[in-house]
């Protein structure tokens, strides 16, 4: 009887859940700043993905006989760089990486964060205490300032390096709120009645957890990703990160503001991809949270 | 408050150890030596050069002599500039690195402020999409997109202003400032914005206008203080990105600050200048939140009591 009741309530939170869903969905659908964003973001990774492969040019293949040449002026649609290279490929090739950098290195930062988030949570006490504080004080440190030093000692355009110093930036925030939300939870009253319907933890675990903890999770996930570019972009920017002949935007930049004066095209292309790229991610990463918000 | 101030302020102090120790051993487990490139020394002549700066010291006694140097102010020698200390090139870079830093921290809040305000007195109108719009734009353009737009714009094209190199005046200060004011001005005014807005929802502020105030004295006594508080305790993070953004800055427009120390220590392995810079930026970056915490605990007495 109390376990059919019990299953009564999975029941109507998992329609309570589907509701949701929806209903994010219709909220998304209708938010113009989403639309935008998705069509920017749609656009983006398909040039990413299938720009290259049109382009009868290679990233790194050099023509001579079009050196620095300008946008629209010849076979190069938006020019080329100091080697002859097409600009275009190398831009769209730069977005690929600079996307697959920060997806890989978002990935890493939730999980880490989740994880910690939802130990410290859920075991309380001491360990709480201690693993925040221990956020804490990583949250106070030049930590930005930390990651160059090492990242520069511990190998330069190394894109191991690179990943494992851009993700472990990201978590912090991410720990800090799943812990906030895995507190709420551990108090929650249906929480209280599952266990007390005997529901066993894997149940709990997977039915009311996780679904629970979904919504934050994805929004900061998506707003972490733009971050987790942004931060790539950055260390490439000051020849950290990715190193020729490979392209990342940030690497683009770099190369395109030390000939600004000469090929200014060099820094409109990739300044205004990466632009365009956070922009798109921004606002979709923005819609996301105010669809999800329970008080809109 | 003199108890809370104390208590914050000695909680720093082992922060700040904690720092000086993981960078100290950190950066001595990366690959290659300071003597090592470009040319390569004969061995005896390497063996007398790292003896002579102690490096051929057990790692925990250089540890603890670096230890005892900071303690009385020492940063120690150059390693890859000859003859000068660490502390005489920050000396020579900071000025410039703190001009530009100040300077931008002052107008983003002189700007931020008054715009996340009337963004949220005039909710809906184009003073409010004005601060929207700047902090969307603020998110998608970076510093290091922002800076060579400028300088390629108001720099070489219009010759409005100096598009590189440092001299003490408004031609050559305007452009860098900018750069490293506007993502700031932005994040001040969406927070002053969002939580004004909160604020002026409380029920002190419904009482305040029943009473009869007029509407600019419920902003101006009622609801900015607490409205601000928010501002205040992101004056920490706030700094640290302006620290982070002058990198990025000063390689931009070629200022001889103290920034590019970071980057040209650590390639060339020069510990201790890599260290005095991180010591350096830590302090700055505790300084900061200490002093966030701080001026939060006089504006909000609840804060003294957790």
């Amino acid at each position: 009887m109390i376990e059919a009741e019990a299953l009564g309530a999975d029941e109507q939170r998992s329609a309570h859940i589907a509701g949701l869903e929806s209903r994010l969905w219709r909220r998304l659908r209708h938010s113009r700043a989403a639309r935008f964003g998705a069509a920017i973001l749609m656009a983006l990774l398909l040039g990413a993905l299938l720009g290259p492969l049109a382009s009868r040019y290679g990233y790194e293949q050099l023509d001579w006989r079009h050196i620095a040449e300008p946008p629209f002026a010849g076979a190069h649609w938006l020019g080329t760089d100091r080697l002859g290279r097409d600009l275009a490929v190398r831009v769209f090739y730069g977005a690929r990486l600079s996307l697959a950098i920060g997806f890989t290195a978002t990935a890493v930062s939730v999980v880490i964060g989740v994880l910690w988030g939802a130990a410290a949570g859920f075991a309380g006490g001491r360990v709480d205490g201690l693993m925040m504080r221990i956020v804490d004080g990583l949250n106070s440190l030049p930590y930005l300032l930390l990651v160059i030093a090492l990242t520069t000692l511990f190998g330069r355009g190394n894109p191991y390096v690179l990943f494992a110093a851009i993700g472990a930036v990201g978590w912090i925030t991410m720990a800090r709120i799943v812990r906030g939300q895995a507190l709420s939870l551990e108090r929650a009253t249906f929480i209280e009645a599952a266990v007390a319907s005997g529901a066993s933890a894997p149940r709990i675990v997977l039915r009311h957890i996780i679904p629970n903890l979904a919504g934050p999770v994805i929004v900061y996930t998506a707003l972490t990703v733009p971050q987790m570019i942004l931060f790539e972009s950055f260390l490439s920017f000051l020849g950290l990160g990715i190193q020729e002949p490979l392209a990342s935007l940030g690497s683009l930049i770099r190369d395109g503001a030390a000939q600004m004066g000469s090929a200014p095209w060099l820094l409109a292309a990739p300044a205004s991809l990466l632009a365009l790229l956070l922009l798109g991610l921004n606002l979709l990463g923005d819609a996301l949270r105010d669809a999800l918000d329970p008080r809109g | 408050m003199i108890a809370y101030a104390v208590r914050r302020t000695v909680a720093v102090v082992p922060i700040l150890f904690l720092i000086v120790t993981v960078s100290f051993f950190a950066i001595r487990l990366a690959p290659g030596g300071p003597f090592e490139a470009p040319q390569a020394l004969p061995p005896a002549v390497r063996a007398n050069i790292e003896a002579a700066y102690g490096l051929d010291q057990p790692l925990g006694v250089q540890y603890g002599r670096y230890l005892e140097g900071l303690l009385h102010g020492r940063l120690g020698p150059s390693l890859s500039i000859r003859d000068v200390q660490v502390s005489e090139l920050i000396a020579q870079g900071l000025p410039v690195s703190a001009t530009i830093g100040l300077a931008a921290l002052a107008v983003a809040l002189l700007a931020g402020v008054p715009l996340g305000i009337g963004a949220a007195l005039r909710r809906g109108r184009a003073l409010d999409h004005l601060a929207t719009g700047l902090a969307v734009l603020a998110l998608a353009l970076p510093s290091f997109v922002v800076g060579p737009a400028l300088a390629l714009a108001f720099g070489v094209h219009l010759h409005w202003f100096a598009a590189g190199g440092w001299q003490p005046d408004a031609r050559h200060l305007v452009l860098p400032v900018a750069t490293l004011a506007l993502p700031t001005i932005a994040y001040i005014a969406r927070l002053t914005r969002g939580s004004l807005l909160e604020v002026l929802r409380a029920d002190y502020i419904r009482t305040a206008r029943a009473k009869g105030l007029r509407e600019r004295q419920v902003i101006m006594r009622h609801a900015l203080r607490p409205a601000l508080l928010p501002v205040v305790s992101f004056l920490g993070p706030v700094v640290a990105a302006v620290l982070t953004g002058s990198l990025v800055v000063e390689s931009v427009f070629g200022l001889p600050g103290t920034g590019r120390y970071l980057v040209e220590g650590a390639i060339d392995r020069d510990y201790p200048l890599v260290m005095g810079m991180v010591v350096l930026y830590g302090a700055l970056t505790l300084g900061a939140n200490l002093a966030a915490d701080l001026l939060h605990g006089w504006l909000d007495p609840r804060v003294r009591h957790d």
